[in-house]
């Protein structure tokens, strides 16, 4: 890319344009300005939504659906309005699909649970691939485990794509449910969920999209993918932290039984006999994370406004250059080359040790990630220690990686 | 001999040269690649004290003259330079000094950040470890 190109581009990235609607960004981190990339983990969060939260604590606040009282009516109308936002934002059929969660582990815990209570027996297989975060191996070994259910895994190409023909042939009779990943938090690969969903549906089996790293980057539309469940983090798409979503076929729903007992999720209650709520709030036990809600319904609405194709163009525009900028480093190897990526380079360099870039980049003022990634089957997979993750956000510029690319090749002269 | 404290002020004089950061790590990364090698017999799950970000070997033995030898390892080079001070700072003590040891010099050279729990690399594990190794040889000499 010439020079010429890079300043035009510059002038007019979505990166600069929305930089200043996120005020952590002018922090310095270690004396220097800070270069976050690590909005994989978390993304910071833009003013209106710090503000919305703030708002709703200093004028709405009360508790939801009990209170007679306008201010707790005021709430209630303000937390399911996220309710609302949420079904459109994923394009659910019903705003009864929509669980509110305390983010994407809790989201896949409560279908494994649920699943283990109506629907898994002996011998049934659980398909999931070997790109998957921790959150989507765990609660299924567990309920594994209790059942005796067994584990079925598609492997990842060296590229780090999914085996599609391997995929074909671990569906067979036994298998009682598929839970893939939409797009890796390692790797960035973005998998072909629609061919995916379909392939199972053709037998039957339900199938559950981990969306805590496509939702923060593309349009959702639940229905068109025709999963029966998808779950997603707020914090990670520019919300607050401990609120997530949660969407589930009505069908599958109903047939649920409740995941935690207490207040908000009954009908009524006797010693002898309880009757749970209606959807969505037979699965929202105690009162929920209301500010939580009230915050996501901005972020939805902030992201809805940049436009998504935008949001899209800007982040692969950031992974082009990144990619080809960090691939002038000497011995550096990009690990996750799919062909369909979303804006995240994890990286390895040459006599070098992930940990060791980390702490160095970070004395140089850039935020990155180290380590496994809480995908260690895949960290086995390509028999590396962890790699060094720079993961890209709507407000990330070509600038940021300009930094990261001086730092890094300060980092490694340093390490050599 | 000096002692441990000696030795601690000893390193705190030496960091004391460092006027920017990069000059305190190039150190600490140059004592990381000479730091002698833990045996590849050792380089085992038995030695090893697992870090979220980085790998750390830890092996002591107690000499004819009742004092601790250590030597440890780590994958990452800055670690292994950290790990080279304490070395530096211990081997070669009593098991009951190494146990009461205070290791300040730590905090003092500007490298507090490395134990902290949060950085889970292992560093914090290994300074326990050792304190675990004194104790133990502290009973086994009694």
């Amino acid at each position: 890319m010439s020079t010429t190109t890079t300043d035009t581009y510059k002038k007019a990235s979505l990166g600069e344009r929305v930089r200043p609607d996120f005020p952590i960004l002018e922090r310095e981190m270690n004396g220097q300005p800070m270069v976050f990339l690590d909005s994989a983990a978390s993304s910071q969060k833009p003013q209106a939504v710090i503000d919305s939260i703030s708002h709703y604590y200093t004028h709405t606040h009360a508790n939801v659906h009990r209170g007679l009282y306008q201010l707790s009516q005021e709430a209630t109308n303000l937390h399911e309005e996220a309710r609302i936002k949420a079904r459109d934002f994923l394009n659910a059929r019903s705003e009864r699909e929509i669980i509110f969660t305390r983010g994407t582990t809790e989201g896949i815990n409560l279908v494994a649970h649920c699943l283990s209570l109506c629907h898994f027996k002996e011998g049934d297989e659980i398909v999931l691939s070997e790109m998957e975060h921790h959150s989507n191996i765990v609660p299924w070994q567990m309920v594994a485990e209790r059942l005796n259910l067994k584990i079925k895994v598609i492997p990842v190409t060296d590229e780090g794509e999914l085996d599609m023909e391997a995929y074909d042939h671990l569906l067979n009779e036994r298998t009682a449910l598929v839970s893939i990943v939409q797009v890796s938090n390692t790797l960035g690969t973005i998998n072909p969920v629609d061919s995916i969903v379909s392939k199972a549906k053709k037998r039957n089996i339900p199938v559950l999209i981990d969306g805590a790293q496509s939702t923060p980057h593309m349009a959702v539309d639940v229905q068109k993918m025709q999963a029966d469940f998808f779950v997603c983090s707020s914090h990670k798409m520019l919300g607050p932290t401990g609120f997530g979503l949660l969407y589930g076929k009505e069908e599958w729903l109903d047939r649920f039984p409740p995941y935690q007992g207490g207040g908000e999720m009954i009908r009524s209650v006797s010693f002898e006999k309880t009757t749970y709520n209606e959807l969505p709030f037979k699965f929202e036990a105690g009162t929920p994370h209301i500010a939580g809600a009230v915050g996501t319904t901005v972020a939805m609405e902030y992201m809805e406004k940049l436009g998504f194709s935008a949001i899209e163009k800007h982040e692969k525009d950031l992974l082009d250059y990144g990619t080809a900028k960090l691939s002038q480093i000497d011995g550096l190897r990009i690990v996750g080359q799919a062909k369909n990526k979303a804006g995240v380079i994890s990286f390895l360099v040459d006599g070098t040790h992930p940990s060791d870039v980390g702490m160095l980049l970070d004395k140089f003022g850039i935020a990155v990630r180290t380590g496994h990634h809480c995908t260690e089957p895949l960290m086995t997979r390509y028999g590396i220690p962890g790699t060094v993750r720079a993961s890209f956000s709507v407000y990330n510029t070509l600038e940021d990686i300009d930094r990261l690319y001086e730092s890094l090749q300060k980092a490694v002269k340093m390490l050599r | 001999m000096s002692s441990i404290e000696e030795k601690q002020q000893e390193v705190v004089e030496e960091f004391a040269f460092f006027d920017d950061w990069m000059s305190k790590y190039e150190y600490i990364i140059d004592l990381g690649k000479n730091l002698p090698v833990i045996d590849e017999d050792k380089k085992t799950e038995d030695y090893r004290i697992k870090g979220c970000q980085s790998q750390v070997w830890l092996d002591a033995s107690l000499n004819d003259e009742g004092l601790v030898d250590f030597k440890a390892d780590s994958d990452a080079v800055i670690t292994k330079g950290i790990i080279s001070l304490l070395i530096r700072v211990l081997s070669g003590h009593k098991p009951q000094d190494i146990t009461k040891a205070d290791l300040h010099f730590i905090e003092e050279i500007g490298l507090r950040e490395h134990l902290s729990p949060t950085r889970s690399n292992g560093l914090l594990s290994m300074v326990k470890k050792m304190k675990t190794y004194g104790l133990a040889f502290d009973h086994q000499t009694k």
